[in-house]
């Protein structure tokens, strides 16, 4: 409520009105929706440079035009962070830019990441009024949020959100990912001393280790984590908290409260035979030893097999990763099996778009049943099964049967399974009263993101067990809200 | 933090540094590792704490040269830092009072065999300790070992120091002569192979302490997973201690040479680039 008559006087006020008037519906509506320059599918197969190039000014103001403004911006619903998106384009429609990038930094962290990664097709864009009443492509929100987050970075002039004076509570977050990060970012505006914890020797998690430099470069990440430091938020690399220091040492410290947002960490495998050969991967590993490790770049280590023939088992958007990843270290064939077919393929469109450009192979309606090494124990080949689609199960998708008899052999010299992730167990063991679900994951609150523990709350992959970029930023600022109510009352 | 305090050779290849890492002295167990990182473009490693000063606030390491990363670390002086230590890492060793225990250490193995040696002896067991090398120089920690073991073995396989013969020799010696509880096996993987064999005859319940290839070490990427029993299970944070009877070496085996030509072509880059 308090957002929504939040929007409406921001709504309300002259330049948006003026702008409403300066240009007839009817024409704003006649605008095609801009399309992202990319690098050329040939070139960029062979490099690690993002693939989206961003929008111009020019093509981002047009694009802004196409925005109507609407009385009930549907849009917002769509997102899981409550972006006030009509606002944020309407500055860049005024050629407001770095207004537009305050207002996407009032309620998200991360402007700059979500602009690239969120699947915007099926959130803000999906609740646009073009795509809701008109039938039409929705306003590029997602290119727009990412030309907005570039174009502040790009101009030197990067704004720090105004943060309140300090509350002297001292809240751990556990994980910098983008749910931490978010919960960070929140928190430290509302005055709190926020220290984030991690594990590994970069901050970022997922969007460092995970999401691969051709699709969300890491000094992109890096800039928008500047701009928490900025805000007074504390980074502690290297600190494993139930390992390195106990939750009660922590409490001891001063904490007065924690957010657990430590990933779905565990890759899954099938349990198939031949799975442990050498080439054989979870898509974690091939993505950290590529992204986080650097096994490409020069004066780095960390070695990574390059092979030539790859399958990727899997339809999401980190099979899509894996995969692109794969052709771009040399791979002659790189594929992707999945076992459904591909309407229900879980990646983004685009990243599915890109793949295909790309020359990626996609074996839809497959399913490895084991996999074949050679005396040294390196994998040489798989055994697929083909599969056709019955009934839809409990997913609502059309659940894939085996067609007996069909295995056929296929050469590879690299497999990287990406078939998903389970909850990371280490916070589980070492808090032997939190509540978790029979999956691992942590039971909360869906309101505050409280656990069974009252000063502990979690979001993100550690309770979704597995989701997107967003919906962990989403918790990020629900969990957020739920330690200020906490810490509040104590 | 990650200062090196100490470094000295143990033998030609092995060398022990003492470094600060106070939160990591304070929380580490037998058994736990850490994974270091030593500079902007290294690899992660994991190696065993071997020791610990709670008070002053330092771990031991004890590092054998192998490859690139090893060697590197070994040009570190006192007085220098280690980029990233994380830990402690893994499953702390399962400690009780089992009565008589025959820990064996093979190499370099011996570093994380010592403070499961020690833990053991704290908790009451007696404890026989067989520390087995190639040759008289290889052989580590031999004081420390006697001050936690109420009888230590050594054996070398050119017999220049203790007694000639595979470490299997020493510990069938035991085995045949008294009753063993338990057995804790540390060191190359060959080594723990038939050290578990050769507990298997006798049937003592024996864990093997691995040392698999990580990236992590906190169970995200599954590049250190091996077959224990019917299952896979990631050393990192099921291990890195398992049923030494029920673990798949000769996949172990394999899975330690998946980088083998990179690595040691990397090596031998690096070496030639010392020399000039």
């Amino acid at each position: 409520m308090e957002n929504t008559s939040k929007i409406n006087t921001e709504r309300n006020k002259p330049w948006r009105d003026d702008l409403r008037k300066a240009m007839k519906s009817a024409d704003r509506t006649k605008i095609e929706r801009v399309v992202m320059p990319e690098q050329d599918p040939v070139v960029r197969a062979g490099n690690h440079i993002e693939v989206n190039r961003g929008l111009s000014p020019e093509q981002a103001v047009n694009e802004a035009k196409r925005c109507l403004d609407c009385v009930d911006p549907t849009c917002i619903t769509g997102c899981p962070v409550n972006i006030d998106i009509p606002k944020f384009i309407k500055h860049i429609e005024a050629g407001n830019f770095l207004d537009a990038a305050v207002t996407l930094k009032a309620t998200n962290t991360l402007p700059a990441v979500c602009g690239r990664v969120c699947p915007q097709e099926v959130q803000c864009e999906e609740q646009c009024f073009y795509k809701l009443k008109l039938k039409k492509p929705a306003v590029a929100i997602g290119n727009l949020e990412r030309f907005a987050a570039d174009f502040e970075r790009e101009s030197g002039n990067i704004s720090v959100p105004t943060v309140a004076a300090s509350k002297k509570t001292k809240v751990a977050v556990v994980g910098s990912g983008p749910a931490g990060l978010a919960v960070a970012g929140d928190l430290a505006k509302w005055g709190y001393e926020v220290t984030v914890f991690e594990a590994l020797h970069q901050i970022g998690g997922v969007l460092k280790y995970g999401i691969p430099e051709f699709r969300l470069p890491n000094p992109i990440v890096d800039v928008e984590i500047e701009n928490l430091r900025k805000m007074g938020v504390r980074f502690e690399l290297n600190y494993i908290v139930g390992k390195t220091s106990s939750f009660d040492d922590l409490r001891a410290e001063g904490f007065k409260a924690f957010f657990i947002g430590s990933g779905a960490g565990l890759p899954n495998f099938m349990n198939i035979p031949g799975e442990n050969l050498i080439g054989v991967f979870s898509s974690n590993e091939y993505l950290t030893r590529v992204n986080l490790m650097g096994a490409t770049r020069a004066g780095c280590d960390t070695p990574v097999l390059s092979g030539k023939k790859v399958a990727v088992i899997g339809g999401g958007n980190t099979a899509m990763d894996s995969v692109r990843t794969a052709k771009r270290l040399g791979a002659e064939r790189a594929m992707i099996i999945y076992r459904r077919s591909m309407d229900e393929m879980p990646a983004r469109i685009e990243e599915i778009h890109h793949a295909q450009e790309e020359g990626i192979e996609f074996m839809c309606l497959h399913n490895p049943t084991e996999y074949i090494g050679d005396e040294q124990g390196r994998v040489v080949r798989m055994v697929l099964q083909k599969m056709e689609l019955g009934e839809p199960d409990a997913s609502g998708r059309r659940r894939p049967i085996v067609i007996k008899g069909s295995e056929f052999e296929v050469d590879v010299d690299s497999v990287v399974v990406s078939i998903g992730v389970s909850p990371n167990p280490l916070i589980a063991q070492v808090l032997p009263s939190l509540e978790i679900s029979k999956w691992g994951t942590i039971i909360v609150n869906e309101e505050t993101m409280q656990t069974s523990i009252p000063d502990l709350f979690a979001g993100g992959d550690i309770v979704r067990g597995g989701a997107t970029v967003i919906l962990a930023m989403g918790d990020g600022r629900k969990a957020a809200a739920g330690i200020r109510d906490f810490l509040s009352k104590q | 933090m990650n200062r090196i305090l100490k470094k000295e050779f143990l033998s030609e290849n092995v060398f022990r540094m003492i470094v600060e890492s106070p939160r990591i002295a304070q929380s580490r167990k037998a058994g736990n590792f850490v994974i270091v990182r030593l500079d902007e473009g290294g690899e992660r490693i994991p190696l065993t704490v071997a020791d610990a000063d709670v008070e002053k606030g330092t771990i031991t390491l004890i590092v054998q040269k192998v490859g690139c990363t090893s060697a590197k670390m070994s040009k570190l002086s006192e007085g220098d830092f280690i980029q990233d230590i994380v830990g402690p890492l893994g499953q702390p060793t399962h400690i009780e009072n089992f009565g008589t225990v025959l820990c064996a250490g093979g190499g370099v193995g011996i570093a994380p065999l010592y403070p499961i040696v020690q833990a053991l002896k704290r908790a009451g067991n007696k404890v026989i300790t067989i520390l087995a090398a190639r040759s008289a120089d290889l052989v580590i920690l031999e004081k420390e070992m006697r001050e936690f073991s109420d009888e230590v073995i050594v054996m070398t396989d050119d017999g220049s120091y203790g007694k000639k013969g595979l470490v299997t020799q020493g510990m069938e010696e035991v085995l045949q002569r008294e009753k063993v509880d338990q057995s804790v096996v540390v060191g190359p993987a060959v080594m723990m192979k038939f050290a578990a064999l050769t507990t298997q005859k006798y049937n003592v319940p024996t864990m093997a302490s691995l040392n698999t290839i990580m990236v992590d070490g906190t169970g995200m990427c599954g590049a250190c997973r091996c077959s224990v029993g019917d299952k896979t299970q990631f050393v990192c944070v099921d291990g890195p201690e398992f049923d030494a009877h029920q673990i798949n070496f000769d996949e172990m085996i394999q899975r330690l040479n998946a980088y083998k030509e990179v690595e040691q072509a990397a090596y031998q880059q690096y070496l030639q680039n010392e020399n000039n």
